[in-house]
């Protein structure tokens, strides 16, 4: 017998051993509502398409699949295919589940949103369906994130969002995700939390992950429209894991298709200095859910590395945890050294300065492309752009911007 | 008969209203911890609670989120909290102690070593902030080892849910005085008082009222319709900052002995 993929979660939340609920009691009762309302609204053809309504006309989706034939030409093997979700207004993948979790906090009355950012692409996000619905947004940041994505704050305040700089433990992604909780037991009557990747307390996992599977759906549909195959390997960068997830998705039940999440190995797994939950953590709970954690023998969740903002989270989404588990995925760590040669070589050889998330995708899929034949197609998800990256990536070289 | 459920019975009967400090372990010293627990007992403490540190106290409001960090800072960890315990079971033999913390320290240590550990060590009940009562299959080896498993109700615990909590809940009921983080704003005794009426007539175990308990008067007001009252951030802060344990010991009795006078000022809610 083999799995069938898209049955999970099952009515508690759970991925097999991993996901579930362990909130605060306060957490609850929202969390019910919202379990309730999304299984009505998921049904809905109403809902279903105002959401496919906005994909197309607000983000612009579907987003191409590009072939980047100098860059497989250079890499010598497997031909590359990148899933450009690098072209979508506000240039990421985020932005789908946050014009998903808009509608739904519509159909909720909700009239206040909150959310965590670490890059700060998901509160770009949630700064612009904010903006379209006219209600006011307040994203946690870590300090420490503050710093590093300048741009992305000062865009997320043009766009009428407040942004509060989160000082408790590492400010970083995992301090704003405990500080917006707070936020939300504060204020659950009116208050609408948008969780930006695949974790946290279910439905999190469920409905993000739903949001972004149009990035998969879209892709196998224009694999056969194009190629008239399926590719032979999906590579995704794993944060929490929504870009990757949103891309696994539809092909979970292709067996022949494999499957590489890239996770941040930062200056090396056996450093220490990583953010590679799956590849080097050990099942616990964190934010609400059961997975794979970074943590020490006592239990402490402990800081991760990576040159990438949106890649550094001590966790990562419970369906990862099963689908490693499971073994129908396989999760490998790439360091910043390597994520950063992919940025320029793709820079270099395509034309295109993807964010430096994306650029472990980039990285694996080359590794992966150069063992395998020329006839193969290795399909990258290139979750989003490099703009908010280039201070970073110039101090790390120890270039000036001009 | 457990030591919590024969505290609150001798409680009831001399009409009593239960007080329960908490402190965070380690905090604001890890040489003032078990001089601390029994200071507090000294001072009026019915009933301990210590906290068990953690790096992500999602629940928890910036006063308890610092004593967490400093403790942190000083390499507290699980094992040394039930240590701590143990050395105070040395001493004291009756006064019930409940351990409040996260999920993932303890499954990391392993669900029942740490519940045989605690248990050798003298701890009573175990409150696992993160694991509601649908998660309650996690936890099962600390009811196996004969620890009480204590949960919370919240003003959002609606009564299909409350039916639940209530049937699992042992030792006491910890109800959270209203929707927030510890030691947020005030709270409105009017609002706790009917909720808190109306779950004692339910319960079958007493009811302690907590978060935002901040001063002898409110403690006074909750005592008269509660079992018991928790007061955790206004203590955790005014233990903040002492150089040693003397002092820290010092802050702990002059805090707590003038809430044990209110409480013991009015009449029980147990009365009831
Ligand atoms: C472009 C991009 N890719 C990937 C990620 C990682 O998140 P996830 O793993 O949820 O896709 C982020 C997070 O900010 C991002 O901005």
């Amino acid at each position: 017998m083999t799995t069938d993929f898209h049955t999970l979660p099952d009515a508690h939340g759970r991925f097999g051993a991993y996901g579930g609920v362990y909130v605060a009691e306060t957490l609850m009762a929202p969390l019910a509502e919202l379990t309730a309302a999304y299984e009505r609204l998921r049904n809905d053809p109403d809902f279903i398409a105002e959401f496919e309504y906005d994909l197309k006309h607000y983000v612009g989706r579907p987003s191409p699949i590009y072939h980047a034939e100098r860059l497989s030409r250079r890499v010598g093997g497997a031909q590359i295919l990148l899933k450009r979700e690098d072209l979508n207004h506000t240039g990421a993948h985020k932005i789908n589940n946050t014009i998903g979790q808009a509608l739904v906090a519509k159909h909720m009355g909700k009239r206040r949103i909150i959310a965590e950012t670490g890059a700060g692409q998901h509160g770009v996000a949630s700064a612009t369906v904010c903006a379209r619905l006219g209600i006011p947004c307040v994203v946690y940041m870590g300090a420490v994130d503050v710093e590093r994505q300048a741009i992305n704050v000062y865009r997320m305040k043009l766009l009428g969002a407040q942004v509060n700089p989160v000082h408790s433990g590492s400010k970083t992604l995992k301090d704003a995700l405990n500080e917006a909780l707070r936020d939300w037991v504060t204020n659950v009557h009116d208050t609408f939390y948008m969780i930006g990747t695949v974790a946290g307390p279910h439905p999190y996992p469920q409905m993000v992950r739903d949001f972004n599977a149009v990035v998969g759906r879209e892709a196998r549909a224009q694999m056969l429209e194009q190629y008239g195959r399926l590719p032979h390997a999906l590579v995704a960068c794993v944060g929490g894991g929504s870009n990757a997830i949103g891309l696994f998705h539809a092909f979970l039940n292709d067996a022949d298709v494999a499957i590489y999440g890239a996770e941040a190995a930062g200056d090396g797994i056996a450093t220490g200095r990583h953010a590679a939950s799956l590849a080097a953590g050990r099942p616990g709970v964190l934010h609400g859910n059961r997975t794979y954690v970074l943590c020490d023998d006592d239990g402490q969740i402990i800081e991760t590395h990576s040159v990438s903002a949106g890649l550094d989270y001590p966790g990562v989404g419970p369906e990862h945890a099963y689908l490693k588990d499971s073994g129908r995925a396989q999760y490998l760590g790439v360091t910043d050294d390597e994520a950063l040669a992919a940025f320029h070589e793709l820079a270099r050889s395509e034309g295109i300065l993807a964010a430096l998330e994306s650029s472990h995708a980039v990285a694996q899929g080359i590794k992966l492309a150069r063992e395998l034949p020329k006839d193969r197609l290795v399909l990258v998800n290139l979750s989003g752009r490099g703009d908010k990256d280039v201070h970073t990536i110039a101090a790390r070289e120890g270039l000036s911007l001009i | 008969m457990s030591r919590i459920s024969d505290r609150f019975a001798a409680l009831k009967a001399a009409r009593r209203p239960g007080l329960i400090p908490f402190v965070t372990a380690g905090d604001p010293l890890p040489e003032a911890t078990v001089a601390l627990m029994h200071a507090l007992v000294d001072a009026g403490a019915d009933l301990l609670e210590l906290g068990v540190p953690f790096s992500d106290p999602m629940a928890d409001g910036p006063v308890i989120q610092h004593a967490n960090e400093r403790a942190l800072a000083k390499g507290v960890g699980l094992g040394q909290v039930v240590a701590w315990v143990r050395e105070f079971r040395a001493r004291d033999a009756q006064t019930p102690v409940v351990l409040m913390g996260y999920l993932n320290p303890v499954e990391i240590r392993g669900v029942a070593r740490f519940a045989a550990e605690a248990n050798e060590a003298g701890v009573d009940g175990v409150l696992l902030v993160d694991c509601p009562v649908e998660e309650i299959a996690t936890a099962a080896p600390l009811r196996a080892a004969g620890l009480e498993q204590i949960f919370l109700a919240a003003p959002t615990t609606d009564a299909a849910r409350l039916e639940r909590v209530v049937a699992e809940a042992q030792g006491f009921l910890y109800y959270v005085s209203f929707a927030g983080i510890t030691g947020a704003a005030h709270l409105s005794t009017d609002s706790v008082r009917e909720r808190v009426t109306a779950l004692r007539a339910r319960a079958r175990t007493p009811v302690a009222v907590g978060f935002g308990v901040k001063d002898a008067a409110t403690a006074a007001t909750i005592a008269g319709f509660a079992d018991a009252v928790v007061i955790g951030s206004a203590l955790v802060d005014t233990l903040a900052g002492s150089a040693d344990a003397a002092e820290a010991v010092r802050r702990a009795h002059a805090f707590l002995a003038p809430i044990r006078a209110a409480l013991d000022a009015v009449p029980a809610g147990h009365a009831a």
